[in-house]
């Protein structure tokens, strides 16, 4: 078994880079990130890029991502710097104090090619990359249909969009955390369960990399949970911080993958878990349920977005050092990798 | 019920009828007074630096002393604009307070700030983080109402941040569960509003923007304002503001709040969801958003009559009060005037309609006949 100390991406933007990103854009809703940005603002987020990725790697976290900062749209970014979507109105981002531009569908979700870009910018400069993409009910879910006309083949077509996306990824990506909040917040009821599971592999099918379907703020209802697993996914997530009990059930009582994701770390609030904290809710869930697992992905469980800057790298650091040699000599993890 | 509304109606109202026209709290800022604080900023910025931190920022050439006459000229003005456009209670438009929950947080103990997070875009707030047990240190307000009592004509109406929304819209680092903080919260929110009945304050507005994304938790606000309004006496008017969300999912089980009044945005969605006030009958005053806080174009006399009107539908005029749906601050400051004036105008309006018998009010009457 291997511990693996990652997060789901979302970093918030370091404070000057904060500042500097909005002089340069603008705060109103036509100023945030298209797909097309100046030399200028581009080069502001590859400087953030490669602060977030020697973040990660002094923290000593054992999957880096590129930190999303240029997602301005959060988990609807992919879809908002398309060229056949047009962003619409301010909403709110599921129950959060948070908004996004709703992203409207008016043509053919063609391949964009905007993750893998960043994603290759990336892999210069770790040789541990992780992708962040939003799952493919989740962003559905997000998003508004002018052009499909049908929920199903909706989300088919978004399915398709990410399997492309995926597809272009650079061989250095070793891990794809797929974000599937949706599936806990607006759960899918009697066949579109099928169709969701459906969905998630087409895109996990798409790449060689490892794929962890990661729900989060809360657990999946026992259907939904069972559907999941038939999706050919690498590994589960688990949001233990939010409802642990129930997820421990979902695991103990169907089974899961040979590997999970464990959401042990408070994503959306300030208050650090410190590295032992972090362990005991390993060991916890591990105690809790029969299975012998492959890899255990250590993470926050939500995108770290929602924290301010300190706290965001105080959260890191205790990752790192959760899974770190150093604070765990006695521990199995590595030892018998 | 004892009626808090009468004492309201100026000495020199013109009609029988009383639809009691008021503002939910934020107005826009005067462009100057944005200036003013970048100056008063880099000023304490600069006097620090050159200090090493020192000399008092009064010191500095745009220190404490000016910061603050510049924010008593804002409400002063603001105040008068709202007596300008004829409202019967005004606000200082919140000229002295930057955010609705960092305001009160800088305030309250127990509460530390980390730093900027997102919002949207390139939007940001400063979270709080409540890191201790909350407890009441300076008075939040108290200043506050009394300069602006002390320059309006007007009876004035004080918006106070919601502890459900204090508590949901800041980090928990000490509490249990979110819950139990904002009952801590709702004490010292009823500490606060003792303080301002003895300086004078008689309509107090609760702000609850919260329960609007997270509908479920309506018993909880019940519960903090059970003890926000324990022991505030009968005849302080107290309102709940609960901005546009699905509404039906807090009535009637609001009705048994303690309050006497609920301020609702309804414009904004076209008064679609105005059915959902009708059964069972509304038992509370109504304040009703007869104009669109989000939307930059003055509404017309007629259109915001007939916006009244349909809040006759819900209740009789002796309890219906006329507001924007929510604050303004976002608006351009001139349109934000047009649509005060105009919303006075065609209360005005109804009012005389009422009088003379040309609006046949579909609402039961507060007696039940």
């Amino acid at each position: 078994m291997t511990r693996i100390a990652t997060t789901p991406g979302l970093f918030p933007l370091p404070d000057d880079a904060k500042e500097a990103l909005s002089d340069l854009k603008g705060h109103q809703k036509g100023d945030l990130v298209s797909g097309d940005e100046s030399a200028d603002v581009s080069a502001v987020y590859d400087d953030v890029r490669e602060e977030l990725v020697a973040l990660q790697q002094d923290a000593g976290l054992d999957r880096v991502v590129e930190g999303q900062a240029r997602w301005d749209d959060m988990l609807a970014h992919p879809l908002t710097v398309h060229d056949n979507v047009s962003p619409g109105g301010i909403v709110r981002y599921y129950d959060n104090n948070n908004f996004y531009r709703d992203p409207v569908v008016e043509g053919e979700l063609t391949f964009s090619g905007d993750l893998a870009g960043d994603l290759e910018t990336a892999a210069g400069l770790t040789d541990d990359l992780q992708a962040v993409v939003p799952g493919p009910y989740s962003l559905a879910d997000l998003a508004t249909d002018e052009h499909y006309g049908d929920d199903a083949d909706f989300q088919a077509a978004v399915a398709d969009f990410l399997a492309g996306e995926v597809e272009a990824f650079p061989e250095a990506v070793e891990t794809v955390f797929l974000l599937e909040p949706s599936l806990v917040e607006n759960a899918p009821g009697d066949g579109a369960d099928e169709r969701a599971s459906e969905a998630i592999d087409t895109v996990a099918s798409a790449v060689d990399a490892d794929v962890v379907a990661h729900p989060y703020w809360g657990a999946l209802d026992e259907k939904v949970h069972a559907h999941l697993l038939d999706a050919d996914v690498d590994a589960v997530g688990y949001d233990l911080v939010a409802d642990h009990d129930d997820n421990v059930y979902n695991v103990a009582e169907y089974g899961t993958k040979d590997s999970v994701a464990l959401g042990v770390v408070d994503g959306q609030n300030t208050l650090v878990e410190s590295p032992d904290t972090i362990r005991e809710r390993v060991d916890w869930f591990e105690d809790q349920v029969p299975n012998d697992f492959e890899d255990v992905y250590v993470t926050a469980n939500t995108g770290l977005f929602y924290l301010p800057v300190n706290r965001f790298e105080e959260k890191l650091r205790a990752l790192g050092a959760a899974t770190g040699a150093d604070d765990s000599e006695d521990h199995e993890d590595e030892v018998t990798a | 019920m004892t009626d808090t509304r009468e004492q309201f109606r100026p000495e020199d109202h013109d009609n029988d009828h009383f639809l009691l026209t008021t503002v939910v709290g934020s107005y826009p800022k005067p462009k100057w007074l944005d200036r003013a604080k970048d100056l008063y900023e880099d000023s304490v910025a600069t006097e620090s630096q050159r200090d090493g931190g020192g000399e008092a920022a009064g010191a500095a050439d745009f220190g404490e002393d000016e910061w603050e006459e510049a924010k008593d000229d804002a409400a002063r003005l603001i105040t008068n604009e709202h007596e300008r456009a004829g409202l019967d209670v005004v606000v200082d438009g919140e000229m002295r307070r930057n955010e609705m929950v960092e305001f009160f947080a800088h305030r309250i103990d127990g509460y530390e700030f980390n730093g900027p997070v997102k919002v949207w875009g390139h939007n940001y707030f400063d979270k709080p983080s409540v890191v201790d047990e909350v407890s009441y240190d300076e008075s939040w307000l108290v200043d506050e109402y009394e300069f602006t009592a002390s320059v309006a004509d007007r009876p004035v109406k004080v918006p106070i941040t919601g502890p459900y929304t204090l508590a949901n819209w800041s980090f928990n680092e000490a509490y249990d569960d979110e819950e139990s903080l904002a009952y801590d919260l709702a004490d010292l929110v009823n500490e606060e509003i003792e303080k301002l009945v003895e300086a004078g304050a008689r309509y107090i507005q609760i702000d609850e923007p919260a329960l609007a994304t997270t509908p479920d938790d309506h018993a909880i606000v019940g519960e903090c304002l059970e003890r926000i309004a324990a022991g505030i006496p009968e005849d302080v008017r107290i309102g709940l503001h609960v901005c546009y969300g699905d509404y039906s999912r807090i009535y009637p089980e609001i009705l048994e709040f303690p309050v006497d009044e609920f301020d609702l945005e309804l414009a904004n969605g076209d008064y679609e969801q105005l059915d959902v006030f009708e059964d069972p009958a509304f038992t509370k005053d109504l304040a009703l958003g007869v104009v669109d806080a989000h939307v930059a174009e003055v509404e017309s006399v007629e259109e915001i009559e007939a916006n009244i009107r349909k809040g006759l539908e819900v209740v009789p005029p002796e309890q219906l009060t006329v507001s924007p749906d929510c604050g303004v601050k976002l608006l351009p400051r001139e349109v934000a005037y047009g649509k005060m004036a105009n919303l006075v105008e065609a209360a005005r309006n109804v009012e005389a309609d009422l009088d003379s018998g040309d609006i046949d009010v579909a609402a039961p009457t507060p007696a039940g006949d």
